[in-house]
């Protein structure tokens, strides 16, 4: 099977952008990944399209031309991305196709996301009763970790410090601005032990990456960035999970877990060859807690990494180099796939003030959402 | 007062919670899942802190119910060992006092809704305090 590579990318810039519908946002990312791989819409075969809440993929053909190409619509939850490459990234290693495309997109109104409870066969007490709450998940499982791993708040604000210092140097984020430590200690909780400044919030935004079998990529010139693995995983036993009545009191492991696992086993390499990583920061405890389930370090090491800088940009293992969700938001289905734009820039090496030094070579991305779904990819140039 | 939903608490003096056991590999959840593959079972009603948060800002409604007004609240998960953890909100502790490994009991709380009578939900307070008694006050 010949590798599939990516050969163009475009993103419409996350935040909010009123006036422009989410699959408007999708179209105008479609736009510039055609433009950066050099090739028109018609020579395109396929999509996989993902969006959670703004409307079906498949209708901007009537935007784009109605080249009759194959376009099918993906929604899996936060995985909905990741669903969307992993599937066109199969379409292509089948040997069906040679060229196509993954886009998502969302618009989610302002404050949290108000899931019902039938939507994930929960009865609906649970929701009347104000449970059906994503933070309360997040905060409650970086509280028992931090528990037991020894994880300060001091860390849950480095890594909040750092997204908005990144962001900084992504044209495509939503907030900017640095935001000092202290600030980001000091603003008011919203769920124990996180302050406003350590979630993200539901955004906009669109992203398309432009895939093709090795043969195709070569013929188009561009540098080859090889897609070498891609897994979506759902969770095993014993997990903790977002809208969880009850949980296990054996504890097991978790959809990322093996959704890492078997991604670093397809790529034939292992956690110390990755040179940067984009991991889910759902909230600041997300990334710390994923740099240990997606085999980066041991659980509690994570204290040591972030006081010494080594999820920097110029760290041993950079982490979220655009500012991951804590800066750009979550539209839901363009969320992972910005992940895999933002490692395509750091390989081509056009991450400006951003860029992480040393010429990566291979680069990591991870999402992780209800009701416990993992997206993995890893990418070598 | 009844309770927020039917077939949540046992009929007793004090109320357990039901959970279900699965009838093939004994594993234990709460709630009660719907259907043949789990057999109702009696929670036990004293355990403790796994884990917790404050949500300290009104949920959305749908499908939050509780009335316009709000005040945090604690959300706790709670070990009831050998049998399951199981999500409930904290009474009557004040949030600064919260620690994991605090031995709870479980208690009935009213749950003021919005355009609607209150009802019963299922809450933990800590294990030390007279039992029963709902009195509502979780700060």
């Amino acid at each position: 099977m010949s590798d599939v590579c990516i050969v163009g990318i475009g993103i419409h810039p996350f935040g909010r952008t009123d006036g422009v519908s989410g699959l408007d946002q999708g179209v105008f990312a479609v736009r510039q990944a055609l433009a950066d791989a050099g090739v028109d819409w018609p020579s395109l075969q396929f999509a996989y399209g993902g969006s959670d809440a703004a409307g079906n993929p498949d209708t901007m053909v009537e935007s784009l031309g109605l080249s009759g190409m194959q376009f099918i619509n993906v929604r899996n939850g936060c995985a909905t991305g990741g669903s969307a490459l992993f599937s066109a990234q199969m379409a292509i290693k089948s040997g069906e196709f040679e060229i196509g495309m993954a886009v998502g997109f969302d618009k989610h109104p302002r404050g949290a996301f108000n899931a019902m409870p039938a939507e994930y066969n929960l009865p609906d007490w649970y929701g009347e009763a104000g449970y059906m709450i994503t933070t309360q998940f997040f905060a409650a499982k970086a509280m028992r970790y931090m528990h037991e791993y020894g994880i300060t708040s001091t860390s849950l604000g480095r890594v909040a410090h750092k997204a908005f210092r990144n962001a900084v140097h992504a044209p495509h984020a939503w907030r900017r601005e640095e935001v000092p430590l202290d600030v980001i200690m000091d603003a008011p909780l919203v769920s124990d032990p996180f302050t406003k400044y350590m979630f993200c919030s539901p955004g906009e935004g669109g992203v398309a990456l432009i895939l093709a079998s090795e043969k195709k990529a070569r013929e188009l010139g561009k540098p080859l960035i090889r897609l070498k693995a891609a897994t979506m995983r759902t969770r095993p036993p014993g997990s903790f999970e977002v809208f969880a009545p009850s949980i296990d009191v054996v504890r097991g492991g978790s959809a990322t877990r093996i959704a890492s696992t078997d991604a670093f086993a397809q790529a034939g390499i292992g956690p110390q060859d990755i040179a940067v990583a984009q991991l889910q920061d759902t909230e600041a405890g997300a990334e710390i807690m994923h740099m240990a389930e997606n085999g980066f370090c041991k659980d509690g090491e994570q204290e040591a990494w972030l006081a010494e800088g080594r999820t920097e940009i110029d760290g041993t293992l950079p982490v979220n180099t655009d500012g991951g969700c804590l800066a750009c938001g979550e539209p839901i289905g363009a969320s992972g796939l910005r992940q895999v734009y933002e490692n395509v820039v750091q390989l081509r090496g056009d991450g400006g003030g951003r860029q992480v030094p040393g010429d990566p070579k291979t680069a990591y991305t991870h999402v992780y959402g209800a009701p416990g779904v993992s997206a993995v990819t890893i990418l070598e140039r | 007062m009844h309770a927020i939903a039917e077939g949540l608490f046992t009929e007793e003096t004090p109320p357990r919670l039901v959970g279900g056991r699965h009838r093939q590999t004994g594993r234990i959840v709460f709630p009660c899942p719907a259907g043949s593959d789990y057999e109702p079972y009696p929670l036990r009603r004293q355990g403790t802190l796994w884990s917790y948060t404050i949500q300290r800002y009104r949920p959305k409604s749908p499908p939050y119910a509780g009335s316009d007004s709000f005040e945090p609240w604690a959300v706790a998960y709670v070990e009831l060992p050998d049998e399951t953890i199981v999500e409930s909100r904290l009474a009557n502790v004040a949030f600064d006092a919260i620690t994991i490994g605090m031995p709870l009991e479980l208690i009935q709380i009213p749950f003021e809704r919005s355009g609607a009578e209150p009802v019963l939900v299922h809450a933990f307070q800590p294990l030390s305090q007279p039992s029963g008694q709902p009195t509502g006050v979780s700060a």
